[in-house]
């Protein structure tokens, strides 16, 4: 009974040594990479025995001979970018495709003076950015299968820096967009992320694609929050249904810091998306907010981690599923009061909504709490539409189908109306919309 | 014409609850129901505006002599027929004009009329709003959730006022209420009333009576009427309640 997946690993051992050979880069990141793939290829791929991903197999990515995603004319993503849901999102954005930052895709003027958006290839190289002291260190390699590959392959993503004392008028868009090959291909965008103390900062991060062969896309960003400075983050994967996508998002927050999270998954046949935070000063707020809307064959697996460290910390958690079809969805909310963190006050709710009988979720919290003042609260709901609500609109002369939808969007719009920004809330809340009158 | 009901039986989870209704009502025409608890006038209601967890097992429904049992909820909302619930449901994340404004344009695009834009919608509103005293805050709110019971039987009656059925069912639109709210209730019926518009009202109090006065009143008993008269059957039943009358279950209020 094996709980790793240690087969055809010298497919990655090989591409590491091509990647070693190519590339020129600081010893210092050449370390990081080699210590990374030494631990992927001990580590693994996670099986089912494993209890963190005991209803995620990822069998299927480990059986699949992934290639670097090749290197495509900009103009071929284009127009998918210029339809997209966010596309008119008036704010600095760069735009990756097939993890190649591409200018002509990208804006990034208008921002505040000492604000840094640039690719993290260039930052490193620059030798005057302080990724050394930053990169690998909020996501942790070690014990991470899916961040050890994204470390051992990573090459480019975005390099985020605000100053302190800034508020950015607009939020930063970071865009990857895929155009899968014939021959299923892999990306690993790496996102670093650094807020200066007394900021305030939206970001947000987007996947799409163009076209439906596999491909996978292993994502890691990893966020710190200085000191008093608030972030709001977004991210919407909409990713092909062939898709693979593993991402983690890491945050880490110093003393009065806030951050709001909201990860809003519509794409990818399967989907591991983790969201976490560490609560690593007092007076810190943590609000991790997610909605999945799926279909099909679709499986999305939200894996939150809220560790509080430090006292007087709060933390809110609400995650809301709309399932359809024959999609599996997965939440493991984990909650973490460590022995200083006196004084927690933590919330976690997934609700859940099964539009078919097929449809299944399995909704677990995992609460670890070694303080003893603490006031920590979680709940769990998996319903289905609301018959006598139902009735009730269609009794108004609303169709039966609009009354799902807008029962539907109502139930979805709970989390959605908590981001801030409002063109941001209303274009998501449009693509959600979609999404749902496109469902057979 | 506006509503012929024959020998209608329904049964609700294997138990027959309606056994055998025949009504009648001409346009124009005002009904009252009255009956002990239970009786079937709640069932009656959701039968007639198609609520699916009560089966018709047997009779039939003509509205404007079409087979009114055939049609969806929705097309019999269309074609006029609402009821006022009883217990009038809560919709979260919905607000209740969004919600009224959809209702009203998938009516009026039945009838091939343009639909409202939300300021169209909300000037049309403003009139009905002040009758039924609906405060500005009942609208953006999502429908019913966390109103008091007075103002969700108020809202029924301002969905009716907005909605313009030619066939509106009220069950029990005045318990609940003060003597206050039953007032501000039945001035928004009694402005409804008009020669192209039927009502069937639903009630146990002939308090309300008062204000709406019925053309008819039917006593409804173990899911048959009973007796039906005119108006003075109600001050009757008020007085003497509904024992004496034959074929009429005891009532176990
Ligand atoms: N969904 C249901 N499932 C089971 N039984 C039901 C259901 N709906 C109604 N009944 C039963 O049918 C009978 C008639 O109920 P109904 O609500 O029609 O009575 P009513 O005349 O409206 O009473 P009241 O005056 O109390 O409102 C009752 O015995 C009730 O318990
Ligand atoms: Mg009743």
């Amino acid at each position: 009974m094996t709980t790793a997946i240690k087969e055809n690993l010298d497919v990655y051992l090989q591409s590491f040594r091509e990647l070693e050979r190519r590339g020129k880069v600081p010893e210092w990141l050449a370390r990081i990479r080699t210590e990374a793939i030494e631990r992927f290829l001990d580590l693994g791929f996670p099986t089912p025995r494993d209890e963190e991903w005991k209803y995620t197999n990822v069998a299927s990515i480990a059986r699949t001979p992934f290639e670097p995603a090749p290197a495509v004319p900009a103009e071929r993503a284009a127009e998918r970018i210029a339809t997209h849901a966010l596309a008119q999102l008036d704010c600095p954005r760069l735009v990756f495709v097939n993890g190649k930052p591409v200018p002509e895709l990208s804006s990034l003027g208008g921002l505040e003076a000492g604000v840094k958006v640039m690719s993290l290839e260039k930052a490193v190289a620059s030798g005057t950015e302080p990724v050394e002291q930053y990169l690998a260190r909020t996501a942790d390699p070690a014990t991470h299968p899916f961040v050890a590959l994204n470390t051992a392959f990573l090459q480019d993503g975005a390099w985020v820096e605000i100053p302190k004392r800034t508020a950015l008028s607009k939020p930063i868009y970071l865009l990857y967009v895929t155009l899968p090959g014939s021959k299923p291909t892999v990306t690993y965008p790496r996102n670093v992320v650094l807020i200066g103390r007394e900021s305030q900062a939206t970001l947000i991060e987007g996947y799409l694609s163009l076209g439906d062969s596999a491909y996978l896309t292993n994502a890691v960003t990893e966020i710190i929050v200085e000191e008093n400075s608030v972030l709001e983050y977004v991210k919407l994967q909409s990713e092909s249904p062939a898709a693979f996508h593993v991402a983690t998002v890491k945050m880490q927050q110093a003393r009065n810091a806030s951050a709001h999270a909201t990860t809003v998954t519509l794409g990818a046949r399967l989907a591991r998306e983790e969201t976490a935070s560490v609560l690593d000063g007092e007076g810190g707020e943590a609000t991790l907010n997610g909605l999945y809307v799926l279909t099909g064959e679709q499986h999305v697996d939200n894996h939150t981690t809220l560790d509080h460290a430090k006292a007087h910390c709060s933390s809110r958690e609400l995650y809301k599923g709309i399932l359809e079809g024959r999609s599996t969805g997965v939440f493991n909310g984990k909650i973490i009061v460590r022995p200083d963190a006196q004084k927690t006050d933590s919330k976690q709710s997934n609700k859940n909504l099964l539009l078919s009988e097929d449809a299944t979720i399995n909704t677990k919290p995992q609460l670890e709490i070694y303080a003893d003042d603490v006031k920590c609260t979680h709940g769990a709901t998996v319903g289905q539409i609301d018959a006598e609500a139902l009735f009730y609109l269609r009794s108004r002369g609303i169709s039966q189908r609009e009354a799902r939808n807008l029962l539907t969007v109502a139930f979805a719009n709970d989390v959605l109306d908590k981001i801030k920004y409002a063109y941001l809330r209303e274009r998501l809340k449009a693509s959600v919309l979609e999404r749902l009158a496109t469902q057979p | 014409m506006l509503l012929e009901i024959k020998n209608l039986h329904a049964k609700v989870g294997g138990n027959e609850i309606l056994k055998g209704i025949d009504l009648k009502v001409g346009l124009g025409e005002v009904h009252a129901i009255m009956g002990p608890n239970g009786s079937g006038k709640s069932t009656l209601a959701q039968v007639l505006a198609g609520r699916d967890v009560y089966a018709v097992t047997e009779g039939e429904v003509l509205y404007e002599g079409k087979n009114l049992l055939e049609m969806a909820p929705e097309d019999r909302a269309r074609e006029g027929v609402f009821m006022a619930f009883q217990y009038p449901v809560e919709i979260p994340g919905v607000s209740n004009t969004y919600f009224l404004r959809t209702a009203r344009n998938a009516i009026r695009k039945h009838h091939g009329q343009e639909e409202m834009d939300a300021m169209d919608f909300l000037t049309f509103i403003r009139e009905k709003m002040k009758l039924l005293e609906m405060d500005e805050s009942l609208m953006t709110r999502p429908v019913n959730e966390g109103f008091s019971g007075g103002e969700k039987k108020r809202n029924e009656i301002f969905q009716m006022a907005v909605l313009e059925p030619k066939l509106a069912i009220l069950d029990e639109t005045d318990s609940g209420l003060d003597i206050d709210a039953l007032k501000i209730v039945a001035r928004g019926v009694n402005a409804m009333r008009s020669k192209d518009r039927s009502m069937i009202v639903v009630t146990h109090y002939q308090r309300l009576l008062n204000y709406i006065v019925p053309d008819f009143v039917h006593v409804l008993s173990d899911g048959r009427i009973v007796k039906s008269g005119r108006k003075e059957l109600a001050l009757e039943l008020e007085q003497k309640g509904y024992g004496w009358l034959e074929g009429a279950v005891n009532a176990t209020a």
